[in-house]
């Protein structure tokens, strides 16, 4: 069996850009399909995985989501043997400057995000965070050959390979939101080995990044009587512990707020305490930002909960994460869902 | 040979050396010339100094110098939660560094340089790059005392890159001057030329071209050239009008003039006419541009002919570097031959 690592590796490499999901859909696919029962994938290119549940049917069902869309690069022109580009999803221009990036033309092609020189730039450029107008990319490539290779609409992902910093942190590319994907995959490993009366639907979604588009979709397709969606947090950083961080290896957070159902939230902590799991509350007023804002108004509306791995970084080719973050969402998962009750429907404290 | 030059950068490319630190370069630089050469020692500074004797046709003393550092980082400080405090070592602008991975000390231990997250970051409309001074390196390191032990006061760091093709180039770190040294150990691997050859693999360039002073001192050559990794600027930009600097594929780059000196005339017109013989193509990079160790050789005791001859190379300074493996080539095929035409008349000496 892969380790935490490996697994994050495996995932975090694949390229996976919003609306192109499906080299890395593949990757996932592979490690979900002996861990469930059904596979397959939407019309958006979600995937859908279903693992049966023990009560008879017809069972209730819950909804695990992660998107698996990482944010990248859209070729916009070709300029002689360079690529002018856009961002696709919020990459952050802060920190693209010398970045090796993959572009995903007739065949992939690596590349880099060039710069001027520094000898030739005034104190003043040189200082300056680079304009989208100026990016561009570089393949090494002459103009003539790299006309027939890539066209206007590639796309293009950072190339970054995943490495192990101290204390068990593992840093690199798409840990937003592949760190989710593998708290999934884990889950799907102890269900299985574990009763659950409900059915459970893995759902790796796309074009989170993009507007949460996957989630929607998926959601209303599946119509589950409760989801949960899985996702990063503001990790806290050297230089960002104010309100709204979150430390790292002290658990994944469950969050709060108008956003999730309340009875949701407590069975999540009510499993996480039995099951002696450590968690930071998160409390989020207003627009959680993931997969669980979209999913919560589909159809007629679905009781929605949410997981977080805390996460520092978010959005730089650098995203940082605890391994063992990773691994106690996914136990707080399992227990989740093992502990739902055939007939436990979310309820509010004035039903009766 | 191309493969043998290609390998060699490689294998230096992805190894570390920022100024000061050069001992992982020169020892795989003297396990590839020691037997090459008939003589080779370590100066005071750490410049590898080596010598081949020519045929004894000529009497004259040549200086190659090609440096071993590469830019990079070092560790001035630590902070309470475990971060590492950094300064530059050699001209890295700052706006390049978030996002990198690098490499810290010896033992290569990863870490990262991040930023606030851009959805937390306050920016009063601020579009400059954060200051070194406000970046911090994270190991992972949980506390204060686990980061100085991993890394102490000092340390080194260099970007995490390694080498690879791209297109019809090739890409890596520390171009800016591992394609000189890869050139120089070339050149030395080579056959004997009719005059002494110095080999000289400095030090400390990043920094104030501070090991080609002491070399050219102790070697008293009868002249100079200095090999390098110059930058290219041969990118997009708005106003197309303004010189690439150098180009890719352009063949070597030879510096009439730049910020550290101004070539002697009759060696410009020796390396000119040389080129032209031969047929090597060849380019004249933009005068004014950045300083070269040729600048600290011609002023050495009472004055040594230099010149600078330059594999161009797509963003030295930064993590990855590009070059194309045909200039490489001819660069050496310029410096043999410049060397192998060589005469006491060429430079005018009695």
């Amino acid at each position: 069996m892969q380790t935490t690592f490996e697994l994050l590796k495996t995932f975090t490499e694949a390229p996976g850009p919003s609306g192109r999901e499906n080299t890395v859909r593949d990757r996932i696919a592979e490690h979900w399909t002996p861990l469930t029962d059904d596979l397959c994938t939407d019309a958006m290119g979600s995937l859908i995985a279903l693992q049966r549940g023990s009560a008879p049917a017809p069972r209730p069902a819950v909804m695990l989501a992660a998107h698996m869309d990482e944010i990248g690069l859209i070729v916009t022109g070709l300029e002689g043997s360079f690529l002018r580009v856009h961002a696709l999803g919020g990459i952050d221009r802060r920190v693209i400057l010398g970045l090796d990036v993959i572009v995903h033309g007739r065949r992939p092609l690596p590349g880099v995000i060039g710069s001027r020189p520094p000898h030739v730039l005034s104190a003043e450029e040189r200082r300056k965070i680079v304009s989208w107008q100026e990016v561009f990319v570089d393949t090494g490539l002459p103009a003539e050959e790299l006309a027939g290779l890539v066209a206007v609409g590639d796309h293009i992902t950072v190339d970054r390979e995943l490495v192990a910093l101290k204390n068990d942190l593992a840093a690199g590319k798409a840990l937003d939101n592949r760190a989710s994907v593998v708290t999934i995959t884990l889950a799907l490993e102890m269900l299985r080995s574990r009763q659950h009366a409900w059915d459970v639907y893995a759902v790796a979604t796309v074009q989170e990044e993009v507007g949460l588009k996957g989630a929607i979709t998926s959601a209303y397709h599946l119509a589950p009587q409760i989801a949960i969606a899985l996702d990063v947090t503001f990790g806290k950083q050297y230089d960002d512990d104010r309100p709204g961080t979150f430390d790292l290896g002290k658990g994944p957070t469950i969050a709060m707020g108008p956003n999730f159902h309340p009875q949701v939230v407590e069975r999540l902590k009510e499993a996480a305490k039995a099951e002696e799991i450590p968690y930071q509350h998160e409390p989020v007023s207003g627009g959680s930002g993931t997969d669980a804002w979209g999913i919560q108004v589909a159809r007629e509306g679905i009781p929605t909960g949410l997981i977080e791995i805390p996460l520092r970084y978010m959005h730089q080719p650098v995203e940082t994460a605890a391994l063992r973050d990773i691994e106690r969402a996914a136990r707080l998962l399992a227990s989740f869902v093992a502990r739902l009750e055939t007939d436990f429907r979310p309820q509010w404290e004035d039903e009766a | 040979m191309s493969d043998t030059l290609i390998t060699t950068l490689q294998t230096l490319a992805d190894l570390t050396g920022i100024s000061g630190n050069e001992t992982q370069i020169r020892s795989a630089i003297k396990a590839r010339v020691a037997s090459h050469v008939d003589s080779l020692h370590v100066d005071a500074l750490g410049n590898l100094i080596t010598c081949k004797h020519g045929t004894a046709e000529n009497p004259l003393r040549v200086l190659v110098t090609a440096h071993m550092d590469e830019v990079g980082f070092m560790v001035v400080g630590h902070t309470g939660e475990g971060g590492l405090r950094v300064e530059t070592v050699g001209g890295i602008p700052e706006r390049l560094l978030p996002g990198s991975h690098v490499w810290v000390g010896k033992d290569h231990i990863p870490g990262v340089i991040g930023l606030q997250a851009i959805h937390r970051a306050h920016n009063n409309g601020d579009q400059n790059a954060a200051p070194i001074e406000n970046l911090i390196i994270d190991i992972g390191a949980k506390n204060k005392d686990e980061a100085q032990e991993a890394a102490p006061l000092g340390t080194p760091i260099t970007f995490a890159t390694r080498f690879r093709e791209m297109g019809a180039l090739v890409s890596g770190k520390a171009f800016d001057d591992r394609a000189g040294c890869a050139v120089l150990i070339a050149l030395l691997q080579g056959e004997r030329l009719p005059c002494d050859v110095y080999g000289v693999f400095t030090v400390q360039e990043e920094v104030g071209l501070r090991g080609a002073r002491v070399a050219a001192y102790a070697v008293e050559p009868h002249v100079a050239f200095a090999l390098e990794g110059t930058l290219a600027d041969d990118l997009p930009k708005e106003d197309k009008d303004v010189s690439p600097t150098t180009e890719l594929g352009k063949g070597p780059a030879i510096t009439v003039m730049d910020r550290s000196y101004t070539a002697a005339p009759r060696l410009l017109s020796h390396v000119l006419k040389t080129a032209q013989a031969e047929g090597i193509p060849h380019q004249i990079k933009q005068p004014g541009i950045s300083g070269t160790e040729a600048g600290s050789i011609y002023a050495t005791r009472g004055g040594v002919p230099a010149l600078t001859i330059a594999v161009p190379c797509r963003y030295i300074h930064s993590p990855r570097a590009l070059l194309h493996p045909g200039d490489l080539e001819n660069t050496l095929r310029l410096v043999r031959a410049v060397i192998a035409r060589l005469t006491p008349e060429t430079l005018a000496i009695a």
